[in-house]
């Protein structure tokens, strides 16, 4: 377009040495102080037809340059009062369109009070200053986009965070439809400069062409243009009343995973998506689909690693049949919520049998030791009507290890429980575990001698139970060798060990079982430290110490231990 | 509202009785009173902090006085946490989540359960979805929890000023995870000063200001920005916190050979009396490691100042802390920042006068 070359010239005056410059290739015009062309080059004529010796500036250059001109002459020839000499200041350039391409225009003075305008096409550097600074908006758009949507892996959030960023920077209205969860669509609905709106919709995805497609991540789509007027009811938020223009609807790419699909909405007042537009909101979207299917497949699995964890976490005891039980847990691993030890309360039939109590530990730990604590949990609990012979129990439970698969062996301490007046009677049995400690009210701790063999190592072990009464405030230990081997203490390196668990414990008498296992466990923690230990598990066993018997069946107490 | 509200007698009553039901022991009788308190209109968010909260830090006062002994302090909360228990089963209690969700829980390691769970009762009864964690939460239980419930926000309770680098890790996991996390406790200063420092997005002096904090909507991380962990402290770049916390055992055993190389006393020392000795000394090592995370010296000064206190309701004189500081001093002439402290410390030390604030410590 500004070709100059093969255009008729108009050559003012002879072309001498001195005025070579009318051959330059850069428009040049001359012209003097009422706005008259002296004279222009080759290459203005070709520009600005018209531009001509004796024609008006006003009548054959652009506005903003015939502009220019009588500013640069009001600046070349200053009012009588400024004084001074202003001939090396340099005159103001200028600049503006001429037809389709943009010129820079800078002015020298000529003789007699005449402007020497100079013009330079600068269309292609101000596109590459365009281009420039949309990239790099863009790129920090998307590097914003990346910081927002890594953030988090959960599904509503990261829904929620891809329609803000999409209604912010792309759209009037941004759409995020997920894959279908129970029948309904989840949708999160951003109206720019408003809060999202997130709801369930029970609609049909075909209701807007591509969506079924984009919903199941497959087949693959390119970004589809829809009229406004297509647009289902149910994706219209409620914010947005104008008239819609342009709809686009992209798929959201999961890699494998379905994401979902991100629908824009531009307003009639707005310019359609252009064809750059479109490429970025395909890499906008490719970002979001990755974090939204990322974030999805946490929720699957978190759901389905609950379910399985459900039954290997520690149950959380409470009173039963007026005796206070309380456990404490404290995994190896504290990323884990499992490990190798465990324990639970089985209570029998009715109120006046006597409940099972077991606390072990198998060896190793982490999920795999938790695994085989299940089983042993379970199996436990279904010889529960075996309360009153542990030696029985322990037999089974050895022959079913030792017929399983897993190839780990267990300690473990067996306890019925049962109360009898104010009195709580024990039978405790231990199966190669430490033994269990009781605490007197007079802050005296006794070791329960009972002992016996591991489980599910050999084909035949053998056990020894005792009894034990304890008196209300009393309470009985039972706990794995977690605590005693605690290394730490203030100088790093020393075990907890039975001696410090029994001072420890010797200052629990008269306590209730949970202020017990709170106080055990927080001097343990406090002896490690922040250093590593073995999983650590302990329940007590409490008579309470209330005089209040009449209170036990009656409308308070059903009330608090629900 | 009850009429217990406008009048405070009621409830002052309540606070005598169940004074006496917990430090009797009696929790029958402890949770008949609530209950009864509730059955006869009582306001049950005034019960929760007029009464059970002040109940509480009685408890401790008590402790530190010396008229309450360690089990006792155990057996109280027990008593206390069981008649919260039972509140929150009276019917009266009873309030539809109509809010939005929040996480409250303890910082890693905060075994003083109680403050957090009574705000957790009371945004409960405010309308509040509640998810509370307990005590001692590791951040990445939280941060895990916090992925799957999608909570607008976490309430995290810490009353130990040691376990403020832990705090500061939670905070920074929450808000990494675009969750804003509202403060409290007494770790965080009187006035609030460590969680500004640690870049909380708010911070509560009570229960009922972190319920209106929390429905006037907490202003949300930005994400966009990236912020580091290091950017919040950057007097960390000396390294001297990392470098203490990590040789606290070394330099208890260092500190503790100098001591007894300095007091004969020591000579006779029971290996039990010895293990406190050393313990004690820990705990002022733990307490300057925290002073240096956080860059305040009015933190490691009170901590000693209160240890006197202590101290002196047990009829031990606080200067019996200064050698302790003086060596501690001499194991760490190379750090800058940890021999202004302790010089600071052992000044306010000095200058400590067992019935009232050491002169020359701010409040």
């Amino acid at each position: 377009m500004a070709s100059i070359e093969g255009k008729p010239v108009t050559v003012a005056g002879p072309a001498a040495t001195s005025d070579l410059w009318t051959l330059a290739p850069y428009p040049v015009i001359v012209a003097d102080a009422s706005g008259i062309v002296v004279q222009a080059n080759r290459a203005a004529a070709a520009l600005m037809t018209g531009a001509a010796a004796g024609a008006s500036l006003r009548e054959s250059v652009p506005d903003w340059l015939a502009r220019a001109h009588g500013e640069a002459v009001a600046h070349s020839r200053p009012p009588a009062q400024r004084s001074g000499s202003h001939d090396g200041e340099a005159l103001p350039p200028a600049s503006g369109p001429v037809g389709a391409r943009r010129f820079e225009a800078y002015p020298t003075r000529g003789q007699d009070g005449e402007v020497v305008w100079w013009l330079i096409d600068g269309t292609g550097r101000q596109e590459a200053e365009q281009a420039l600074s949309t990239e790099r908006e863009r790129t920090g758009f998307l590097v914003e986009a990346s910081n927002v949507l890594l953030a988090s892996l959960n599904l509503d959030r990261c829904m929620a965070a891809t329609v803000r960023l999409a209604a912010d920077y792309l759209a009037d209205v941004a759409i995020v439809v997920a894959p279908p969860a129970r029948g309904k669509l989840p949708v999160a609905h951003a109206v720019a400069g408003q809060d999202v709106v997130r709801t369930l919709v029970a609609a049909d995805p075909s209701s807007l062409p591509g969506l079924s497609e984009a919903l199941q991540g497959f087949p693959p789509l390119p970004s589809r243009w829809i009229d406004g007027a297509l647009l289902p009811d149910w994706l219209l938020p409620e914010g947005s009343s104008g008239p819609i223009g342009s709809v686009v609807v992209t798929s959201l790419p999961g890699h494998g995973v379905p994401a979902g699909a991100l629908i824009l909405l531009r307003g009639t007042g707005h310019a359609p998506f252009s064809p750059s537009e479109e490429v970025f909101a395909r890499l906008f979207a490719a970002r979001a689909g990755a974090a939204l299917s990322a974030a999805r497949m946490y929720s699957e699995q978190r759901a389905i690693t609950q379910t399985l964890m459900q039954d290997l976490l520690p149950p959380r005891l409470q009173r039963l049949n007026g005796v206070e039980f309380a456990g404490g847990y404290r995994p190896a691993e504290t990323g884990e919520r499992v490990g190798g030890d465990f324990y639970d309360v089985h209570p029998g039939p009715s109120g006046a049998d006597a409940s099972l109590v077991v606390l072990g530990d198998v060896c190793g730990k982490g999920l795999d030791a938790a695994v085989l604590t299940g089983k042993i949990r379970s199996t436990l609990q279904a010889l529960t009507p075996m309360v009153d012979d542990h030696g029985r129990i322990l037999e089974l439970l050895n022959g079913s290890l030792l017929n399983s698969h897993h190839t780990r062996f267990a300690t473990m301490v067996l306890a019925s429980v049962l109360r009898k007046g104010h009195e709580v009677r024990l039978s405790l049995t231990s199966a190669g575990h430490p033994p269990p400690l009781v605490v007197r009210l007079d802050g005296s701790v006794e070791e329960v001698r009972t002992h016996g063999s591991l489980i599910g190592a050999l084909p035949s072990i053998e056990s020894h139970s005792a009894q034990t009464v304890l008196q209300p405030g009393e309470t009985c230990l039972l706990y794995t060798d977690g605590f005693t081997e605690a290394r730490g203490g203030p100088l790093g390196s020393e075990l907890f060990g039975e001696d410090r668990l029994k001072r420890a414990l010797s200052d629990c008498a008269d306590l209730p079982a949970e202020a017990v296992v709170e106080r055990i466990q927080m001097l343990a923690s406090q002896w490690l430290h922040d250093g590593s230990h073995d999983d650590m598990a302990l329940v007590a066993i409490g008579a309470p110490r209330t005089t209040h018997l009449s209170a036990v069946d009656g409308r308070t107490r059903g009330r608090y231990t629900v | 509202m009850t009429p217990t509200e406008s009048r405070a007698d009621p409830l002052a009553a309540l606070r005598d009785d169940l004074w006496a039901a917990v430090t009797g022991r009696d929790e029958y009788q402890a949770a008949d009173l609530v209950l009864g308190a509730l059955d006869g209109g009582a306001d049950a968010e005034s019960v929760l902090l007029d009464v059970l909260a002040p109940l509480q830090a009685k408890v401790g006062a008590e402790w530190a006085a010396n008229r309450l002994n360690v089990a006792q302090e155990h057996a109280a909360s027990a008593i206390t946490e069981r008649v919260i228990g039972a509140l929150a089963h009276h019917p009266a209690t009873r309030t539809e989540p109509r809010l939005g969700r929040i996480t409250v829980a303890c910082v890693d390691q905060e075994w003083h359960a109680l403050p957090a769970r009574l705000l957790a009762e009371v945004l409960a009864l405010r309308g509040w979805q509640v998810d509370f964690l307990g005590a001692q939460v590791p951040t990445p239980h939280l941060i895990a929890h916090l992925h799957a419930s999608g909570s607008d926000a976490v309430a995290l309770s810490s009353s130990l000023p040691t376990r403020l680098p832990a705090a500061h890790a939670a905070i920074t996991g929450c808000q990494a995870i675009g969750v804003p996390v509202i403060v409290g406790g007494a770790a965080f200063g009187p006035d609030g000063r460590n969680a500004r420092l640690l870049g909380a997005n708010a911070w509560a002096p009570d229960a009922r200001a972190a319920a209106l904090a929390l429905s006037a909507g907490l202003p949300g991380p930005d994400l966009a920005a990236g912020r580091q962990q290091i950017d919040d402290l950057p007097h960390l770049a000396d390294q001297e916190y990392t470098l203490v916390a990590r040789a606290q055992r070394d330099i208890v055993r260092k500190v503790l050979t100098q001591l007894e190389a300095a007091l004969p006393a020591m000579a006779s020392y029971t290996a039990e009396q010895r293990e406190r000795t050393a313990e004690d000394i820990a705990h002022i090592v733990e307490f300057l490691a925290a002073a240096l995370y956080c860059d305040d010296d009015e933190l490691f000064a009170a901590f000693l100042t209160w240890t006197a206190d202590i101290l002196a309701a047990r009829r031990v004189p606080a200067r019996s802390l200064r050698p302790a500081l003086d060596a501690l001093a001499s194991e760490l002439k190379d750090f800058p920042r940890s021999v202004r402290m302790l010089d600071r410390a052992g000044r306010a030390l000095d200058a400590y006068a067992p019935d009232g604030t050491p002169p020359g410590a701010p409040a």
